[in-house]
């Protein structure tokens, strides 16, 4: 029977992007669904740490040497999505000498290069440490943009023939007897690019293959085929802090907690994570506590984080996986390894197999292993490439390191965009049109943005995880309504608002968590500055009711071409007032923001 | 030895500037101190008094009748109807030909640079043209290098709001301007000085030249909108100037900040505070006060890490609400930084929001309580301090985003502060 697609990938984070530029690159016709945007479930909610392995160079060894494995891979290949910062677990004076030395043989054992530093060499390098820090080991740890890896991964996998269907969610798998052949996908619009207000459709997409990798939600998507897959989904919350109060990443030194490493990631950094296992991946409460933990505790390492600004929090949950039987009580002591359920072994239903567990460092190689499970499943002889060729906007970036060129940009701006862009910055940036600024906190130009659009349709979020417009100290407040603007237009007004809208909802579902002090002043700035000068909370345009205008003041002409003069006397009454909505009945509290 | 005036101002912006000039008008000596740069630089320049009621009824026709009926402990009822009308008309006569809307009760219906129009009881002569009750057929005309108004986005986004004329934006490219990331300012002194520019076709300066690009644009339309750059210290020329070679109407478009409307009030003001010999001195924080728990002696004020006294008989607190960092707040507490003047706030910070964006904020409500003379009252309704008066967005009790009644509150409760100071030092 001929299908629609070889392989099926379900999901658009960092395993199904990785496993569908793979397969592509191995010249197999692949489709990827994704229910949201790329990285919408776990992948974009990570705190950006690219691993040295030291993490886990302790309890789970073998992870931590793939993990140095794979970080020597990604700086050959997506040298513009990473940024070697090196990293130093810290150590305090209440901090276990036993564990420290624990941990230097663990690394040395892993082939993770390994340095112990002296309280006041830590401190020369990072100089907001804790004055009575005990000493530290410094290990080649790095930050990740989870958005731009995933991004590039798909966008290659689309060069190379792949289907990539955002805002797709799979209702349903189609089983017949003991064979997965497809699954229904329900379009939230579309199919193609997501454009607002367009209807959305109900599609059948059949498969010789299909890769289950939903990471937290595979145990949904399972159950669709009666299938079980106990993925263990464990949410952890981060802290955004509006600058980079360290350059490297901070590890705390200890076995294990909440709050211990905080990650500088592009011009913030990123204060995590807490563990606790949770019911359901879309449904889980976002605590106060949590965010007072990370800067309580991690004030411990780094004092000024007591008192600085944060601009928003936002929870990711892990898809910890561990083999039935294993028993294993807290979340922190189930492994970080990834597994592979070929459910025609496991279960006796063909044509497809889960992927659960893993970490982003080591999405290649998770990729890798799994699209050769199904190259051999599906007797297809080819062999991997993704260790060797670089991603869109990573090939020959040396190369635009020497050059010079800012695109008639100010420096910062071009550099902040060329780091974003990587080798694809002359073919974004350089344009005989006006190229103004549209989002300042992140020096994104509108060639940057239109590019975005280009990528994915009227969806602002997309723009936002491609280009981070949006991500910085004012949280949208002054580049939403501008975001909005570049989509008009090629899309139409009320299409361009409805984005502008949701964007800026998003926005502040994050925001919600770092509300005192500099960032509740923005917040009311940014409130004042929607609702006062574009009474945006009562737009006529989007509120039920009709306006009286020829009841308001029309003005006292005096001139030119109306001898009626003045247009409207005093008083009148408003023909029906309109209610504005939001007043007293609010939309419930739906899932959390983005980072 | 401290710096000694009558009447002190804490706060420069329109609640601050209104109460010291309305404090001056009773020959005393008069001193205003001011931080940073006043928030009147971010505000769009439009004089709203109340466009929506407190829950939320509106656009309305008449902000007066509206305001009498507005809840206890809203800054309205503290003062009274009378005293909004009275603040009004005072500021009328500082503003003069600046500002527009004098004629009648009634609202205007102002279109802002997001095509959402706004109600509003005074505006700059520069919007007058512009006004959504008006019906004749509009073009606007927006600049690649501005993104801030796209004028074609805004028209359809007007169309939508139902205003009764039709209305077409087109996007040009601003004569003279060589950088994408020229400053308004830059925009507004290209025209104020009507400078040379080249856009290819020999010498021209930039008015004729803006003029040329608008007329070929122009299709029938008896009036054009620009964004807010027409001009700086000559506006007035500039306006009419295009007006004249174009033989249309011509106005502005109010938008966020940076906004020179905003800047032109400011100006306007400063220019009043002179005239009427206040004493103002900017750049530098009060900080902290000294007294005896029912009077405040003097305020200290930091001078580069030094504490410098200033004293005065009568004080007056306007300096701004959560934007201003009149009201600041912690993990813990939301507080009046200065005199710590109670400030009514939900003990749990998760309290002082909810989750719709647009919804009904407490935080947007947070700031002081005050008698209806005006002075801040502790938790449990007793004066604060019997020397001091509260004035603006430090005022709580009251959404001035959500109601558009941030400046007709600033104005009102200025001016009452104010007067109040002036009467008691001038017995």
């Amino acid at each position: 029977m001929a299908t629609d697609t070889e392989v099926l990938v379900l999901g658009g984070g960092s395993t199904g992007c990785g496993i569908a530029r793979d397969l592509a690159m191995r010249g197999l016709e692949v489709t990827l669904v994704e229910r949201g945007n790329l990285t919408h479930g776990t992948t974009g909610r990570m705190h950006g740490l690219l691993h040295s392995g030291g993490r886990y160079a302790v309890s789970d060894q073998s992870s931590a040497r793939e993990c140095i494995q794979e970080v020597g891979v990604l700086q050959d290949i997506a040298g513009h999505c990473i940024e070697m910062t090196g990293g130093l677990f810290v150590q305090r004076p209440e901090d276990s000498d036993d564990y420290f030395q624990q941990k230097l043989e663990g690394c040395r054992a892993c082939d993770i290069p390994a340095q112990v530093l002296s309280a006041r060499e830590a401190r020369e390098r990072e100089p907001y440490l804790a004055k009575d820090i005990k000493r530290a080991i410094a290990v080649p740890d790095g930050a990740v943009d989870p958005f731009r890896l995933c991004v590039a991964n798909a966008h290659d996998a689309e060069r190379h023939g792949a289907r990539i269907e955002t805002h797709a969610e799979v209702i349903d798998l189609l089983r017949e007897g003991d064979d997965i052949y497809g699954v229904t996908v329900r379009h939230d619009s579309g199919p193609g690019k997501r454009t607002h207000k367009t209807p959305g459709t109900i599609e059948d997409i059949t498969a010789a293959y299909v890769v289950n990798a939903t990471g937290a939600w595979a145990g949904q998507i399972g159950a669709m085929a009666d299938l079980e897959v106990a993925v263990r989904p464990s949410k952890g919350v981060m802290t955004i802090m509006n600058i980079r109060q360290v350059d490297t990443v901070i590890n705390r030194c200890r076995p294990k907690g909440d709050a211990d490493i905080i990650v500088p990631h592009e011009t913030t950094a990123i204060l995590g994570t807490t563990d606790e296992e949770v019911e359901d991946p879309d449904d889980y409460p976002e605590e106060q506590w949590e965010v007072d933990t990370m800067i309580d505790t991690l004030s411990e390492l780094v004092p000024i984080l007591s008192d600085a600004r944060t601009i928003r929090s936002f929870w990711g949950v892990r898809p910890l996986y561990e083999p039935p039987g294993t028993g294993t009580e807290d979340p922190t002591d189930i492994t970080r390894d990834f597994f592979l359920l070929d459910h025609e072994e496991r279960d006796g239903v063909g044509g497809m197999t889960s992927i659960v567990g893993g970490k982003l460092t080591t999405y290649r190689l998770m990729a890798e292993k799994i699209s050769d499970h199904i190259c051999d499943q599906l007797g297809h002889r080819a062999t991997c490439e993704t260790a060797d060729v670089p991603l869109p906007g990573s090939e020959n970036l040396e190369a635009l390191d020497d050059a010079m060129d800012d695109f008639g940009l100010r420096s910062p701006v071009a550099r902040r965009s060329k780091q974003r862009l990587g080798s694809r910055s002359r073919a974004v940036l350089d344009t005989d049109e006006p190229n103004p600024v549209i989002c300042n906190c992140e020096s994104v130009t509108r060639a940057e943005v239109q590019d975005a659009i280009e990528q994915s349709g009227s969806d602002l979020n997309a723009v936002r995880i491609r280009t981070r417009a949006s991500m910085g100290n004012c949280q949208g407040g002054f580049c939403c309504r501008l975001l909005g603007n570049e989509l008009h237009p090629e899309y139409d007004e009320e299409t361009a608002r409805a984005a502008y809208d949701e964007l800026f909802q998003e926005r502040w579902k994050g925001e919600r968590h770092a509300l005192w002090g500099e960032q509740l002043s923005q917040a009311m700035l940014n409130y004042a500055l929607h609702a006062t000068t574009y009474n945006a909370d009562a737009d006529p345009a989007a509120v039920d009711g009709s306006v009286d205008f020829a009841a308001f003041d029309g003005g006292q002409r005096d001139s030119r071409d109306d001898p009626a003069g003045v247009m409207a006397t005093d008083g009148g009454d408003p023909s029906q007032p309109s209610r504005r909505p939001g007043r007293g009945d609010h939309s419930p509290a739906d899932r959390g923001g983005d980072r | 030895m401290a710096i000694t005036d009558d009447v002190l101002v804490i706060g420069g912006g329109l609640a601050g500037a209104m109460a010291a000039l309305a404090a001056a008008e009773h020959d005393v000596q008069v001193r205003m101190i001011t931080y940073k740069q006043s928030t009147l630089r971010h505000a769009s320049g439009l004089i709203d008094v109340l466009g929506y009621t407190p829950t939320g009824d509106g656009p309305l026709v008449d902000p007066f009748e509206a305001l009498e009926a507005v809840p206890a402990g809203h800054p309205y009822e503290r003062v009274g109807g009378d005293a909004v009308r009275e603040a009004l008309l005072f500021f009328d006569a500082i503003a003069g030909s600046l500002y527009a809307g004098t004629h009648t009760d009634a609202n205007a219906l102002v279109p802002t640079a997001s095509g959402s129009v706004k109600p509003t009881a005074r505006y700059p002569s520069a919007v007058a043209s512009g006004l959504a009750s008006d019906d004749r057929d509009t073009l606007l005309v927006g600049f690649e290098t501005l993104p801030e108004f796209d004028a074609p986005m805004a028209a359809a986004h007007l169309e939508a709001a139902g205003v009764p004329f039709a209305v077409r934006g087109v996007t040009r490219r601003f004569p003279g301007i060589r950088r994408d990331d020229a400053k308004v300012t830059r925009y507004a002194h290209l025209l104020d000085r009507d400078e040379d520019v080249d856009i290819g076709r020999g010498a021209t300066r930039a008015r004729p030249a803006l003029a040329e690009l608008v007329r070929q644009a122009l299709d029938g339309e008896r009036r054009v909108g620009f964004p807010p750059v027409l001009g700086d210290d000559n506006h007035d020329t500039v306006r009419r100037d295009l007006e004249e070679r174009l033989g249309v109407d011509v106005f502005e478009v109010p938008s966020g900040p940076p906004s020179l409307p905003g800047m032109r009030l400011e100006d306007r003001l400063y220019h009043a505070l002179e005239e009427a010999g206040v004493r103002v001195t900017t750049g530098i924080p009060v900080v902290d006060y000294e007294g005896d728990g029912d009077r405040i002696d003097r305020v200290l004020v930091d001078r580069k890490g030094q504490q410098v006294p200033y004293a005065a008989e009568e004080y007056v607190l306007a300096t701004g609400g959560l934007v201003g960092k009149g009201i600041d707040s912690g993990r813990e507490r939301v507080f009046e930084p200065i005199f710590d003047c109670h400030v009514d706030h939900a003990a749990d910070r998760y309290d002082w929001f909810v989750d719709d964006v647009f919804g009904d904020h407490p935080f947007a409500r947070y700031g002081l309580s005050v008698d209806h003379e005006l002075r801040p009252q502790d938790g449990g309704g007793d004066r604060e301090f019997d020397n001091l008066r509260a004035a603006g967005a430090v005022l709580g009790g009251y959404d001035f985003a959500a109601e558009k009644s941030g400046s007709g509150v600033s104005l009102a409760t200025g001016f009452v502060a104010g007067d109040r100071a002036g009467t008691e030092v001038s017995g």
